[in-house]
């Protein structure tokens, strides 16, 4: 009988299950750090173009409204808003995603004091809610909200969303909550047009709040005409 | 916060253990296989023995009418010489006309006909070795075909070693008509070639029913058949490993099984099969992991342990992930409505996680099992679409019967652990 038990072999089998461990934590990796590239990337375009606006806007603010562009498209923040979400969830090196959160909200707050400017400075009003939320404890309401902004954002594509992670260590975001007199107790909260709106907000109420707020077209006319009918 | 993270840590653990146990495991295997290919020979042709020693052939039945004509026919049609088998068919109190298809094989000078009153298989086979005469025994379920040459080829293998104390075939499905039997198929397959694995390792834990061919020894030394709970092929397995007995597997001698052709009598099958290896494995516990017994101790009975724990893990985890799934779908409904407009693929959110790789490599190695498997069971080296069948069906309902067989053996053993 085969008695004798090769105990190289349990070695052997062993050393080669940890290399494909190995390997697999490897490949896992590479794709990981391309996802945080990807993420870098769009963050460096958004900070550009942010840059870019907010320069053009110095240059020409008493010349010509009419020439100062929104500068970020509102998809473009969205978009990556939701792939750190989804890196906080899913990558490994959180700290690193964790660090481009950080600067997303910082993005963020710029382009939000941006449009400030440009609506007071040219006499238009733009559309933007602010968003705070948490990830630090189990916050149903925060998920259903944001299925409900990140839907109302599809609908009104100039309608900017700027959502904040309220358990983030920023002090940029820190001072926002000083200025809005946000508490932990209350999220999910918006601000829309100056006012404070806490807990959970229906798509319906949400969406006549700005319409009403904004004036803001539909993408979709023959909904529109349902709604207003 | 800390709570949290933990809680998701530990399951975390347990599922990286079990991955890095299923991975070696089949890293194993290919290991075995990668050492011994070379001595994986199929024969094609006809062979000859120096001798041909006296063999008796028990048969089993129990309502087996459908199917009992054309077994006892294979056993007539085998390349050995007549007055060398002895055939017994064993009417195990039958309630249809077994008996009656049975009788008609009287006139035949090798066949001896039984009638009993029913009591389970294992009293069959022991009623056969009674009534032995020869130095060789093996059994034929009544619902299997033999291949012409499957005895000499088996015979030839205790004639080289005289140490071989029973020999194993190649049991594969008999004739497949649904999508339930060729995923048995492919399962056969890669059984075939798992058990010509576990034979170099000698560390086979099933003599199937299908002609395992034992020496009179074997019950001489360690008494006859048990009920082995309901699964008697797998107690005289271990029974025969706790005492060094050894079990060979040869691999070009075929066997065809009539499979179930349906998802409740595959289950009441496998039930009885998963819950005979927990309970047999308790009844040998003093075996496990003691170095003695070989690879069988330390291999065969853990990796089996091990896969009915990751399957029944695994698979409530995904049901949690289902749920959790379409929970969050619900939600979703109930907050904004059907909503098709933000869907668009981007591969960014591709699962890139290790273990995802990981899988792939237990799944590449599982095809292959399947297509060596396949190569020494039907000489065809190439994937077949039964294997496509096999995934869905048993990653499906095997979890069933895994935790159903660990439920009834709770509920079986709770008053021996009072």
């Amino acid at each position: 009988m085969n008695n004798n038990i090769d105990w190289k072999k349990y070695l052997i089998v062993f050393l080669i299950t940890v290399g494909l461990f190995l390997t697999a934590s490897y490949v896992s990796n590479y794709f990981g750090n391309k996802k945080i590239d990807q993420m870098k990337s769009i963050q460096d375009k958004i900070a550009i173009n942010i840059l870019s606006s907010e320069t053009q806007f110095s240059l020409l603010q008493e010349l010509s409204c009419k020439n100062v562009s929104g500068s970020v498209l509102s998809s473009e923040l969205d978009e990556l808003g939701r792939k750190l979400e989804w890196g906080q969830e899913n990558l490994g090196t959180t700290d690193e995603v964790s660090y481009l959160k950080k600067y997303y909200s910082l993005l963020q707050i710029k382009d939000y004091l941006l449009m400030k400017k440009i609506s007071a400075g040219c006499k238009v009003k733009s559309a933007f809610i602010l968003y705070f939320y948490t990830t630090a404890e189990n916050c149903s309401e925060c998920e259903k909200e944001s299925l409900v902004l990140s839907s109302l954002r599809d609908k009104y594509p100039e309608l900017r969303v700027y959502s904040f992670d309220y358990s983030i260590d920023l002090s940029a975001v820190k001072a926002m909550l000083q200025i809005y007199k946000i508490k932990d107790t209350e999220l999910p909260a918006l601000i829309l047009d100056d006012d404070l709106l806490t807990g959970f907000h229906g798509l319906e109420d949400l969406e006549s709040r700005v319409k009403e707020s904004f004036k803001l077209q539909e993408t979709k006319p023959i909904e529109n005409k349902k709604t207003s009918s | 916060m800390l709570l949290i993270s933990g809680m998701i840590l530990i399951p975390n653990a347990i599922f990286y253990v079990l991955i890095f146990l299923s991975v070696y495991v089949q890293v194993f295997f290919f290991l075995t296989f990668l050492e011994n290919r070379k001595k994986i020979v199929i024969r094609n042709g006809k062979i000859k023995l120096s001798k041909y020693p006296a063999v008796t052939i028990a048969v089993p039945c129990w309502n087996e009418e459908k199917t009992i004509y054309k077994t006892v026919r294979s056993l007539l049609n085998l390349n050995y010489p007549k007055d060398k088998i002895k055939i017994f068919l064993i009417d195990d109190g039958s309630t249809d006309g077994t008996l009656s298809i049975i009788r008609k094989f009287a006139g035949y000078s090798n066949i001896k006909i039984f009638h009993k009153e029913n009591g389970g298989k294992y009293t069959v086979l022991n009623l056969g070795l009674e009534n032995l005469t020869t130095d060789f025994f093996g059994c034929l379920d009544a619902d299997s075909v033999v291949d012409s040459e499957s005895l000499v080829r088996i015979m030839s293998y205790f004639e080289k070693d005289p140490s071989i104390m029973a020999v194993a075939p190649s049991v594969t499905v008999y004739d497949p008509k649904n999508f339930i039997q060729y995923a048995q198929k492919a399962e056969y397959n890669m059984g075939v070639y798992l058990k010509k694995m576990l034979g170099f390792l000698g560390a086979i834990n099933v003599t199937p029913g299908p002609l395992t061919i034992f020496r009179k020894r074997v019950f001489d030394d360690l008494g006859p058949y048990r009920h082995g709970h309901s699964t008697e092929d797998m107690e005289i397995a271990y029974r025969m490993q706790k005492n060094h007995y050894k079990i060979e597997h040869c691999n070009d001698a075929y066997v065809y099984t009539n499979t179930p052709s349906t998802i409740r009598k595959l289950y009441s099958q496998r039930l009885r099969w998963i819950y005979g290896f927990i309970n047999n494995t308790i009844d040998y516990r003093s075996v496990l992991f003691r170095k003695k017994y070989g690879n069988f101790a330390i291999f065969t009975l853990p990796m089996g342990l091990i896969s009915i724990f990751s399957v029944s893990y695994l698979f409530s985890q995904i049901v949690y992930n289902l749920g959790d799934f379409l929970y969050s779908k619900i939600i979703r409904f109930e907050t904004i409505g059907f909503n098709l407009r933000n869907f668009s693929f981007d591969p960014f959110f591709i699962n890139t996680q290790s273990f995802i790789f990981l899988v792939f490599v237990i799944y590449f190695l599982v095809i292959f099992a399947m297509i060596f498997g396949r190569k020494m069971a039907e000489g065809k080296f190439s994937f077949s679409f039964s294997m496509l069948y096999f995934f869905p069906v048993f990653s499906i309902i095997a979890p069933f019967w895994l935790l159903k067989a660990v439920y009834n053996t709770i509920l079986s053993r709770k008053p021996a652990w009072r």
